[in-house]
């Protein structure tokens, strides 16, 4: 399934990956990471697209995207 | 360059002495008394394989000699006690980054923009650091032409041996003064490794970061006590000219063109048999204190000679201090000193210790 | 230095299509939440990435929040003091030729303290490649007044907002620099939103071609968000840099002088 990874350690809850995500499946989760940021997370139940819209505008390069070849085609 | 003797000004001496020492970038912006220096690299820098750049300010002059002895490229600039002071941002910086260049003062009057004639104003500046932090540069001193020529080689060989900035010290008399130059090259140049920590693209190996800013609690204190270590490690380059001494009663100290002036005041009135001699001071970082201290073990007396108002002289006092003191004489900036104005002030030192 | 980027736990079929480039450090950074230097950061390591420019790199840092862009950047630096980033790239392209320099200079370093040498050095032409990040504040010493704060624009500095009877006027430094004989490209980009951002990367990457080429100076200027001194969040603070900024600080190219394209890579 395609699906953006979050490299936690560098996420600082700005949640403008949210803002751009098409799908509205990103939110801000309960996890602290060590900077003491709470962390974004994938939360809902729409596929993601992989558009990589929400990698685009991390400021802190915090997201790969991985895609599923199945879905993308 | 080939090993020959040519009739030159101190400025240009101080090119050859570069070049030969395999300068290969000069940065620079115009100022009397040492205009030749930019004007002379103009064309033989380009001819010799490197760049010549003429700066907007002396800011990016000494800016510019940043980037390329980060590089790990011998280059130098040159300027005069107005210019100089722009200098000291870079040259702190460059000290607390440890990167090694040459820069050349040839001294002028002050305070301000003072004259455009020779003076030695600059000298708490160039010995002190002169820019803002705790660091010292290591400072040459030239008596002429000759020396001019011969200190940058050395100079160059410094700065990469220890990983900072040096300082030659000339003034408006050492740069503008013609004499016969024994040019010669250095059999070979010493890079001190600098390949281990230059900015030059890190292919192959760990990148290079030179930087002075160190945030951490306890990181910047450790950094500057290995400076300290390394500051106190040029004592071993510590050089001074000694006339006359064994037997004198009263030791003139005087650097660079007055310290030969002086020599000349010296010698004439050894020959009307008063017993004088000389200390002249090579390095001013490190001070040769040692040997006047060793002097004021021996009952000396001294008196130090400057083109100022008092600066040296206190160099020479913490030397002697326990053993001696030092009179003083300051030749005011803004004249012109020549060889009769020391001989009263030498004999009415030698009554008054006698 | 890096390897191909990978990640543990992909699968048979999967495939990553977005991952950090090799030239950035794989660290977190010290900037604010939404500040858009992390941004800038991506898109220039991505590109010394594509145009094959990591080795051959040496970054001039400036003073000011960008002063740790060396912790960030997997290539050589130079920390350089205050406004004088241009002069040292300057000296340091002088000395060694073959190496790529650029510096990374925010507003209040480029465009006050620097203009002298940031002027000289795209007047003189210099290969070397500007990237000038305009927040329209200084962010590091606490949001104070910049050569680019929009007049009404409160800093701490400007309390009351920024008066041009006492403070002048914003100074537009894309449109400056490309009147210079010496630049041979000047842009300004914007990191606000997806569309930006790629368009932006256009602009760094012809900024280095400028270089790469040994054609001039390049420069590009990128419209970007302090939400800690506009005291806004990160969405309000994307939103200002269309609403406020943009009108100011128009996005476009201003100079190009038609140099060749880099061969190297093809990332889009």
């Amino acid at each position: 399934m395609s699906r953006p990874v979050f490299a936690e350690e560098r996420c600082k809850g700005c949640m403008l990956c949210a803002s751009v995500c098409p799908q509205k499946i990103l939110a801000i989760s309960s996890r602290y990471n060590p900077q003491g940021y709470l962390v974004a997370e994938v939360s809902g139940d729409k596929p993601c697209t992989a558009c990589a819209s929400c990698a685009l505008i991390c400021p802190d390069c915090a997201i790969s995207i991985v895609r599923s070849r199945k879905e993308g085609k | 360059m080939e090993d020959k003797k040519i009739f030159i000004r101190g400025n240009e001496a101080v090119c050859y002495g570069a070049l030969s020492a395999g300068a290969r970038c000069y940065f620079g912006y115009p100022i009397t008394p040492q205009s030749e220096i930019p004007e002379m690299m103009s064309k033989a820098m380009p001819e010799a394989g490197g760049s010549f750049v003429q700066a907007e300010s002396e800011l990016a002059a000494a800016s510019m000699l940043m980037g390329a002895a980060a590089a790990g490229v011998r280059a130098f600039t040159s300027s005069s006690s107005p210019g100089v002071s722009l200098m000291q941002e870079c040259i702190s910086y460059m000290s607390g980054s440890q990167l090694p260049a040459v820069i050349v003062n040839m001294n002028r009057g002050g305070p301000g923009l003072g004259d455009i004639g020779s003076a030695q104003g600059d000298y708490y500046q160039a010995t002190r650091g002169g820019g803002h932090g705790d660091y010292r540069t290591l400072t040459l001193a030239p008596s002429g032409c000759q020396e001019a020529h011969d200190m940058m080689i050395r100079a160059f060989d410094l700065a990469f041996k220890y990983r900072n900035p040096v300082l030659v010290l000339g003034d408006g008399v050492v740069g503008t003064m013609k004499e016969p130059v024994r040019l010669w090259t250095p059999s070979q140049i010493n890079s001190h490794a600098a390949a281990s920590w230059q900015v030059s693209g890190a292919a192959g190996r760990e990148k290079h970061v030179l930087k002075s800013l160190y945030l951490l609690d306890g990181v910047l204190a450790a950094h500057n006590r290995k400076l300290q270590e390394k500051f106190a490690a040029m004592r071993a380059e510590t050089e001074a000219e000694c006339v006359e001494t064994a037997d004198a009663s009263l030791v003139v100290v005087a650097y660079g063109s007055i310290g030969r002036i002086a020599k000349s005041a010296v010698r004439l009135l050894r020959s009307q048999g008063l017993k004088v001699g000389l200390v002249r001071p090579i390095t001013l970082y490190p001070f040769p204190d040692k040997v006047l201290q060793d002097l004021a073990e021996h009952g000396k007396k001294f008196l130090t000679i400057e083109h100022n108002c008092g600066q040296m002289v206190d160099d020479v006092r913490l030397a002697i201090r326990g053993y001696a003191d030092s009179d003083f004489h300051g030749h005011m900036p803004g004249a012109v000193p020549a060889m009769d104005d020391f001989i009263g002030p030498i004999e009415e030192a030698a009554r008054r210790t006698a | 230095m890096n390897a191909t980027p990978s990640l543990p736990g992909l699968v048979e079929g999967e495939e990553l299509i977005f991952s950090p480039p090799r030239s950035l450090t794989p660290v977190p950074t010290h900037y604010c939440p939404g500040c858009h230097h992390g941004v800038a950061h991506r898109l220039v390591a991505e590109l010394l990435d594509e145009m094959g420019l990591q080795e051959k790199t040496a970054l001039i840092s400036s003073i000011g929040c960008s002063v740790f862009s060396y912790n960030y950047f997997e290539v050589d630096a130079l920390e350089a003091p205050h406004g004088r980033a241009p002069a040292v790239a300057t000296g340091l392209k002088r000395a060694r030729p073959d190496c790529f320099v650029f510096t990374y200079q925010g507003d209040g370093d480029l465009a006050s303290i620097g203009l002298a040498e940031i002027m000289h050095a795209a007047n003189r032409g210099d290969k070397i490649s500007i990237v000038f990040v305009n927040n329209t504040v200084y962010g590091m010493t606490g949001g104070q007044m910049a050569p680019t704060t929009l007049l009404g624009q409160k800093t701490t500095t400007t309390p009351m907002g920024r008066i041009s009877e006492d403070c002048g006027y914003p100074m537009r430094m894309a449109e400056i620099i490309s009147g210079l004989d010496g630049t041979v490209y000047s842009a300004r980009g914007a990191l606000n939103d997806a569309k930006n951002i790629r368009q932006a990367k256009k602009m760094i990457r012809r900024a280095f071609e400028a270089q790469s080429t040994n054609s001039g100076l390049g420069f590009v200027e990128l419209l970007a968000g302090c939400p800690t001194n506009w005291h806004m969040d990160a969405l309000s603070s994307n939103k200002r840099i269309g609403t406020e900024l943009i009108p100011v600080f128009p996005l476009g190219v201003f100079k190009d002088n038609g140099f060749a394209e880099s061969g190297k890579g093809g990332g889009k």
